[in-house]
């Protein structure tokens, strides 16, 4: 019973953290604060979802998977993050302070 | 509660597929068509039809979301302005569309456990599969058993679909002296790389060797395991890859798979079963079918391996040569 509401409300806290990151993707001005928002989210909300569910098993094979799933995620998620963004940045993205400084060298120019 | 979810499944489907038709750039659409297939798979998970779902998962989502990626990378990722004018092109879909709706009506109610496919013969699969191949997973007995024939056909057409691409584009040279290629800069992904490659090749043999207790199979194991070699070849280069597994290597492996398919039917043949009668493999009936469908099923992930990584080879082998020149 104590076990079914932590799990209601790790879940719950996990699919708020899920929205605010999807917010995030859609409002934050330029791609890596967009980024930014979907991978901190997204490491929290996989930790606390899927703790959420491990406390709904019965403690058998079903956590195991549970838990390498959430290994799994924890590693490749913000190493995709990772590799995105240091690919836009490769790729000459500037950030939004950056490109306001270029800006003002401009008009000062 | 689960029609809702279903409805809202369908919805986003429907939007992903109307972004599709309208987006110019492809590469966003290639990401729209893996999300597309995303929805599928959690439309079948609440179908309950997992393997299904697995299979669109890894397939629809994974694998040919890489390969349609190694096409544009040959293509250029914007789509050409088309002049041709739109009416006649319309009035073909609105009219296909519209005898398709009109073919739905006649359509038994969804679900409804009097319908035709819930009375031909599945009852007969559920009853009395567990005495005549004993499997848990009741999908693998139908796939690979009773269906036998058809998971042969499916086997020879992927296949065929790796020797068309083969043919068409042919497969990259191995090279002793390779050029470094691959992500040098992305240490952090390369190192996760090698955490991952060994993993995924594990989790491949888990689902290969675990279909008749669980979800999963030959289809889901071989592209599994092509994804784990495709990850390797991102991360470091194709020449890396190439030095790994070799094209030669993958020619044979994809004709062996079919072979050791058709094989066990030739064996249950000549041991004075029909072909694909794995009853006479051993001296026990439900033992010969275990055999059978563990060696088929190993066929049929031998071939879809060898298959989706040869035409993977293919195109980035092309897009190399491009980078070259």
């Amino acid at each position: 019973m104590i076990l079914e509401s932590i799990s209601t409300i790790l879940l719950i806290l996990g699919a708020f953290f899920s929205l605010t990151g999807a917010i995030g993707l859609f409002r934050f001005p330029d791609f890596f604060t967009r980024v930014h928002a979907a991978s901190v989210t997204d490491s929290i909300a996989t930790i606390l979802i899927i703790f959420g569910l491990i406390l709904r098993t019965d403690f058998d094979l079903v956590t195991v998977k549970l838990l390498l799933i959430l290994v799994f995620l924890l590693f490749t998620s913000p190493t995709a993050s990772h590799a995105l963004a240091k690919s836009a940045r490769h790729g000459g993205l500037l950030t939004l302070p950056e490109i306001r400084a270029t800006k003002k060298e401009d008009c000062s120019s | 509660m689960t029609e809702l979810i279903d409805l809202v499944l369908l919805g986003m489907l429907a939007i992903t597929a109307l972004r599709i038709i309208f987006l110019k750039d492809l590469f966003a659409v290639v990401m729209l068509f893996g999300i597309y297939s995303f929805l599928s798979a959690l439309i079948f998970v609440n179908l309950d039809a997992v393997d299904v779902a697995f299979t669109e998962a890894s397939v629809g989502a994974g694998i040919s979301t890489v390969l349609m990626l190694g096409t544009l990378a040959l293509t250029g990722r914007k789509e050409k302005t088309n002049n041709h004018t739109t009416f006649l092109p319309l009035l073909v879909v609105v009219i296909t569309g519209a005898a398709l709706i009109y073919g739905t009506l006649d359509m038994p109610p969804f679900g409804d456990p009097d319908n035709p496919a819930q009375q031909h013969v599945a009852p007969r699969y559920i009853q009395d599969s567990p005495q005549e191949i004993g499997l848990p997973n009741m999908v693998t007995s139908v796939l690979a058993s009773y269906r036998g024939f058809d998971t042969l056909g499916e086997t020879a057409v992927v296949f065929a679909a790796a020797i068309g691409v083969l043919s068409l584009l042919g497969l990259p040279k191995h090279e002793k002296a390779a050029i470094e290629s691959g992500l040098k800069s992305h240490l952090v992904l390369r190192v996760v790389a090698k955490l991952i490659v060994p993993l995924t090749l594990l989790f491949a043999l888990y689902v290969q060797f675990h279909g008749d207790y669980g979800p999963g199979g030959g289809f889901q194991a071989g592209v599994i395991a092509a994804a784990a070699i495709i990850l390797y070849a991102l991360v470091f280069g194709l020449p890396m890859a190439t030095h790994v597994i070799q094209p030669t290597l993958l020619k044979a492996l994809a004709a062996i798979g079919v072979l050791i398919y058709a094989g066990t039917g030739f064996a249950s043949f000549f041991l004075g079963g029909n072909f694909l009668d794995y009853n006479v493999l051993a001296s026990d009936p439900v033992a010969g079918q275990h055999i059978g469908i563990i060696l088929i099923e190993l066929g049929v992930g031998v071939t879809v391996f060898a298959a989706m990584l040869s035409i993977f080879y293919a195109f980035a082998g092309q897009a190399e040569r491009a980078n070259i020149q």
